[in-house]
């Protein structure tokens, strides 16, 4: 995870020297005794569980439990089926879609950050707010706003002349659909982030430029960007990380696939998981599936770590 | 193999993945735990136990908290906690119980899941209760204890039935200048009543009938009246003739306007249409009566059998109160168990009115409830009703039939093409067993 902004690295850098490397063993038990409720938590919590699943995912699994070897049958069921490169597809396209919420929150948090902007608190709260609210509950209210005949979205559209399709029940558009609720409820937490950022800024920066007759998209171009970019950084690991794990507002959205058939257009990695795992009983396929997420997520993650390098501007 | 952690293993996807599984790493229970006969005996009234209890039906915990006061009226010192799991999560949560040995004493249990976890070992049968004359079979509709046996052990009795009618809005058809069909109407009425109301208030946005996803209370019905199989003798019957005529019928209705279109009715449902005074007819079964009272149509509803095919059928259903084969408390949890589905108890769930008991002879306390609507016909329909179509992991092709059928409704396939499709494909799921 990268550090957060402001923060100055805690690894001293190029160390090399015996004096600062001491032998573990001179401290004693003592640091390990500081951090083993902590090692504890992630080992039963998160790394058990990884094994469990890896090996789940070599086996096939009764529906009540008792699990027989079955090899790399389950991958090669996994990779046979066109659901799974569906459901990339879907999940990245989601993906995609969410992490538009960094530029729109930039701009928002740059605007909030507006000095002597009145009622600046109520607008932080009112852009928080759907990212505190619960998934299901926000879901419902979209579902009514998406709906065809009686919805407000296409209510509006109407005023334009625009005949507005069934959201939530059209394969293509339902994905769409389901991103810009994830679109809408993510933007908070972002404009948070970077308000927090905006405020590290020296307001002497501004003021020199200013001086030097910058004009105000210059000064947003060549000093606010680059120094908010471990901010955007961080926001795009998680933002990558929460998308390929899209299942709550899907599930909510689009109702279960007993009511709402375009979900097996539009579903994502984690509903394929849940489908296999507990509506069709093939846990060791489920596994297989939560084992692609885990790789999936894992290279995403170094792959923009790699990129990082590249954009990040850090002092 | 003893520590808790081998156990119970815990599987998550991945770091950090939102979604948990609780889930048991070894099966506790052999598969023929359930199958040899439990004794039972009346406990004494003194026995004391802590019962829990799982259900999915908010509307229904006071006619059950009725009961329960009653039962403790004979054993004060059973205490019965209920718990109430929404139905789209309610096997979800079983399942998970399940695995790791931790089901409630006593559970709501349908015809789709039952024979998953009776054939698993994890329902305790009624073959005491039975035998010790506290429980009989004899009672209740016959297609509906023979849904909750399984290779001749009786592992529980329905505490409620249903059926499937078409709730009518006498409103609408006054507005249309329709007049309402008799009831021994065909599937020809129906089909030009729906036509005829859709057409003549188009501009209203009214439809006249409405098709639906869900078997048991549309295709199923039309299946089992074109004289077709849903599944016979573990294969699909969709491929015959008979069968692809009980598809059509949906998909006839919806091209022909008499229905609003599939993509409509996946936004809002053909209930919300029917409540909402847009519908003028909706194939319903009977525990809808409890989502009309207090509606603005609540006066205006009557209810007519379903129109009749080649034959008359509808489809029959009833839960079941189910005891777990690892209860600590088996013998209390067969107490309680018999004493919801005995006389006294499902009279009383009658009155309460929100579903139709199973007991022989308390039925009619549930027409009474809405006298103008001839709720009878709901109960006239167990003659002529045939058991909701379930295998050994009936989930496992429902999800076939959801994924597959939308295309011969929507009118994207031929239906020939679609149900051709889906019978290979379900005969495939079924032969994995």
């Amino acid at each position: 995870m990268t550090s957060p902004p402001g923060s100055a690295p805690v690894v001293p850098k190029e160390s090399g020297t015996t004096k600062t490397r001491r032998p573990l063993r001179r401290d004693g038990i003592w640091p390990w005794l500081f951090v083993a409720p902590l090692v504890g938590g992630v080992a039963v919590f998160y790394l058990w569980p990884i094994i469990q699943t890896a090996w789940f995912s070599l086996t096939e699994f009764g529906v009540f439990g008792g699990t027989t070897f079955t090899g790399l049958s389950n991958y090669q069921e996994l990779f046979a089926d066109p659901d799974l490169y569906k459901s990339i597809g879907n999940t990245l396209l989601y993906t995609v879609i969410v992490l538009l919420n960094i530029p729109i929150a930039l701009v928002v948090a740059s605007l909030l950050n507006t000095p002597g902007l009145r009622f600046a608190a109520v607008y932080r709260v009112l852009y928080f707010l759907p990212y505190v609210a619960m998934p299901t509950a926000v879901a419902m209210v979209w579902r009514l706003i998406f709906n065809g005949d009686f919805g407000l979205l296409n209510y509006v559209l109407g005023w334009f002349g625009i005949d507005g399709p069934y959201w939530i029940s059209t394969p293509g558009a339902a994905v769409v659909a389901v991103s810009i609720v994830g679109l809408w409820s993510s933007v908070g937490f972002s404009v948070i982030v970077l308000g927090a950022a905006l405020k590290q800024i020296p307001p002497e920066l501004y003021e020199a430029a200013e001086l030097d007759g910058a004009s105000r998209w210059r000064r947003f171009r060549a000093i606010t960007v680059p120094l908010v970019t471990p901010s955007i950084a961080f926001l795009s690991v998680v933002t990558v990380i929460a998308g390929f794990q899209l299942f709550d507002l899907l599930f909510a959205v689009l109702g279960n696939s007993y009511s709402n058939p375009t979900i097996y257009d539009s579903m994502s990695l984690v509903y394929m998981f849940y489908e296999a795992g507990f509506v069709t009983n093939e846990k060791g396929l489920a596994a297989a599936v939560a084992m692609v997420v885990l790789v999936l997520v894992a290279l995403a993650t170094l792959v923009q770590f790699r990129l990082q390098k590249k954009w990040v501007h850090v002092d | 193999m003893n520590n808790n952690l081998s156990r119970r293993g815990i599987l998550t996807g991945a770091l950090g993945l939102g979604v948990m599984i609780t889930t048991a790493a070894c099966g506790g229970g052999g598969s023929d735990a359930g199958a040899e006969a439990a004794d039972y005996t009346e406990p004494a009234a003194d026995i004391t136990a802590d019962l829990t209890f799982s259900l999915w039906d908010q509307t229904q915990v006071e006619a059950l908290q009725q009961n329960i006061a009653s039962f403790q009226e004979k054993y004060p010192n059973i205490k019965v906690t209920i718990s109430v799991t929404p139905f789209a999560q309610y096997f979800t949560k079983l399942q998970t119980q399940a695995s790791s040995d931790t089901l409630p004493d006593l559970f709501w249990m349908n015809g789709p899941n039952f024979q998953l976890y009776a054939g698993n070992g994890k329902i305790a049968p009624i073959t005491g209760p039975i035998e010790a004359g506290v429980i009989d079979p004899g009672k209740y509709p016959e297609a509906l204890t023979t849904l909750y046996s399984l290779d001749d052990v009786q592992y529980g009795v329905p505490k409620d039935m249903d059926t499937i009618g078409v709730w009518v809005n006498k409103a609408v058809f006054e507005k249309a200048k329709v007049d309402l069909p008799g009831e021994d109407w065909t599937w020809q009425e129906f089909q030009s009543t729906a036509e005829a109301i859709s057409k003549a208030l188009s501009k209203d946005g009214i439809y006249g009938g409405a098709g639906g996803m869900d078997g048991q209370t549309t295709y199923y019905n039309t299946i089992f009246e074109s004289g077709g199989e849903v599944i016979a003798d573990g294969k699909s019957g969709y491929a015959s003739a008979q069968s692809q005529q009980g598809i059509s019928f949906w998909s006839d209705l919806i091209a022909s306007g008499g229905s609003p279109s599939y993509a409509q009715l996946l936004d809002t449902t053909a209930d919300q249409w029917f409540v909402s005074g847009k519908l003028g007819m909706y194939w319903g079964g009977s525990w809808f009566r409890s989502a009309l009272s207090g509606t603005d149509i609540e006066d205006s509803i009557t209810v007519l059998p379903l129109p009749r095919g080649a034959r008359q059928a509808t489809v029959i259903h009833g839960v079941a109160n189910l005891v777990a084969a690892n209860s600590r408390n088996k013998q209390a949890a067969h107490t309680l168990q018999a004493y919801l589905s005995g006389a006294q108890a499902q009279q009383q769930l009658g009155e309460a009115g929100s579903v139709i008991p199973a007991y022989d002879g308390t039925q009619r306390t549930f027409a009474e409830s809405m006298p103008d609507a001839n709720l009878q016909v709901f109960l006239d329909a167990v003659d002529y009703a045939v058991p909701l179509p379930v295998s050994a992991d009936t989930a496992a092709w429902n999800t076939l039939e959801t994924q597959l059928l939308p295309d011969a409704f929507s009118g994207a396939k031929p239906v020939a093409e679609v149900t051709a499709d889906l019978a290979s494909q379900m005969d495939a799921v079924l032969a994995k067993g």
